[in-house]
């Protein structure tokens, strides 16, 4: 008897999932036909951009500020154990452009908007908001959802490639001024190292989490239900879902670059 | 019945196993206003949000000015639409955006008017409901309950639709303040000439501003009439709604101790 309840309880959460999984995809599927279908909405959408790209500036900056510095300590005394302490240079700048400001600039990203969209559109959702849109003969998907989306998938990148300068200027910092690097010596490194590659891989990355982190917070939000306690479960889905997708969407793109 | 504006012929929605609508059968005649009473959880909002499309209902048919309405989408739902205004219970002014810009908002996104032209109309929308251009300025979080409500009603007819749904247009305000909105609900469906479907269980409000009155029960009608005849209506059932008594046909879900 309790191996057949257990096997029920399984069978139910994997058809949850599956239900779940299928109503994601086809917001996601709507979501994005509505991005390449007007009417647009200019000013939602210069307002989304400026909350994304423009707002989270400081927050993406000290972020990739402080781990570039770390990461340049932690690299030389790491190197410095068989003698390649040259090498500081060159693993901040790839580690910052390639793996580190888009994931962490991802993640700072769903921590400070994923979860405000979700916890606006959630409030929109249980006060009846999105209801009245309708009513007023304006698409919810067109007018909240889609100038999201495309603020997010192409801010991110924005806020990753601004992320990628000051992570190596943070390594920069530490390595002149702490360990005694030459300045010019340290920039030609950088200089030389860098490929087109290693940027661009993460700016792709970044759109897709930017893509992830935006279709997590409006998903969530939109289909809030049961007043505050739901609106706080949707801030949080947001943005546990938004992380983990990030970190399984690095895992793949960087596969899809770099595996051979 | 060829006259009327909306009619409902065997409604039928569930949410899971639980049966919201069992068969809605409701005519809403051209420039008529129809209130619909009922207790709590008895299909009244599910009733206007299958109108609008809002919800789509499990059988049954619906039909606006003698089309179909409950299978159209994209373009075809967006003209249907147009016709409409409501009124939501709890205003749903878009806290995003001032007063005047609510009021507008149908004019400007939804029919593509100049913002300067849509603001002279808000202008005297809210002129209608009483409420100065200063208000226009303001926040709807900076309102009061009736504010809100009254800045609502201005939404809701700012596109002078066809057809106003009133969705518990007087819950949560004071007597006074109710009284206020039933007075401009009366007027503004008559100088537009628009027909009117309200939900409500307050009979107060109900006997001000119907002509015709309706009373759902579990999913069903089990009454419709003139409003002069809800006293008398000889069921059992308004008797007992309109009076506001615990004993009575409708059993309410109390577990006693």
């Amino acid at each position: 008897m309790i191996a057949v309840a257990l096997l029920a309880r399984i069978g139910r959460l994997f058809l949850n999932f599956l239900e779940s999984a299928g109503r994601l995809g086809i917001f996601a599927g709507v979501a994005v036909s509505h991005c390449f279908r007007p009417p647009w909405f200019p000013r939602i959408l210069a307002q989304q951009v400026l909350s994304i790209g423009y707002y989270s500036l400081p927050v993406v900056g000290l972020t990739t500020l402080f781990t570039g510095m770390a990461l340049a300590l932690q690299i030389f005394e790491g190197t410095s154990r068989f003698n390649a302490e040259g090498s500081v240079a060159w693993i901040v700048a790839i580690g910052m452009t390639r793996e580190l400001a888009p994931v962490l600039g991802g993640l700072m990203v769903a921590g400070r908007v994923g979860a405000a969209m979700a916890a606006e559109i959630g409030t929109m959702r249980v006060t009846e908001q999105i209801d009245a849109l309708t009513t007023l003969s304006t698409n919810p998907f067109k007018y909240l959802i889609a100038p999201r989306l495309i603020a997010g998938t192409t801010m991110v990148p924005f806020l990753v490639l601004v992320g990628d300068i000051i992570g190596i200027f943070g390594g920069y910092i530490i390595s002149v001024n702490v360990l005694g690097f030459n300045p010019g010596g340290y920039v030609q490194n950088t200089w030389d190292i860098l490929e087109t590659i290693d940027i661009v891989s993460g700016l792709v990355k970044a759109g897709v989490f930017g893509f992830l982190v935006t279709l997590m917070g409006c998903y969530h939000g939109f289909f809030s239900r049961g007043g505050a306690q739901g609106v706080g479960a949707a801030t949080t889905n947001a943005v546990v879902t938004a992380s983990i997708l990030i970190l399984s969407a690095n895992l793949i793109v960087t596969q899809l670059f770099f595996s051979n | 019945m060829s006259d009327s504006k909306i009619s409902l012929r065997g409604v039928r929605k569930s949410f899971g196993r639980n049966v919201v609508l069992d068969g809605i059968d409701l005519e809403v005649g051209r420039s008529e206003s129809l209130v619909v009473i009922g207790g709590s959880g008895t299909g009244k909002s599910v009733t206007i949000k299958c109108i609008l499309g809002l919800l789509r209902p499990d059988g049954g048919t619906i039909t606006v000015d003698g089309e179909e309405v409950t299978r159209i989408r994209g373009a075809d739902r967006d003209r249907v639409l147009r016709k409409f205004g409501m009124l939501f219970q709890g205003a749903a002014l878009f806290d995003s955006l001032r007063v005047w810009e609510n009021v507008a908002f149908g004019l400007i996104q939804g029919r593509g008017m100049a913002r300067a032209e849509a603001k002279a109309v808000a202008t005297s929308k809210l002129a209608q409901v009483g409420l100065g251009p200063e208000v226009g300025e303001l926040g709807p979080a900076e309102l009061s309950g009736g504010m809100q409500k009254r800045v609502a009603l201005a939404r809701a007819i700012a596109t002078d639709p066809e057809i106003i749904f009133f969705d518990e247009p007087t819950t949560g305000l004071d007597p006074i303040m109710a009284d206020v909105i039933n007075d401009l609900i009366v007027n503004l469906v008559k100088s537009l000439g628009a027909t009117a479907l309200s939900i409500t269980h307050d009979i107060a409000s109900a006997r001000k501003i119907a002509d015709r009155v309706a009373m759902i029960h579990e999913g069903r009608i089990i009454w419709s009439g003139p409003v002069e005849e809800l006293d008398d209506s000889g069921n059992a059932y308004v008797d007992q709604f309109i009076r506001g008594r615990a004993e009575g046909p409708i059993q309410m879900q109390v577990h006693r101790l």
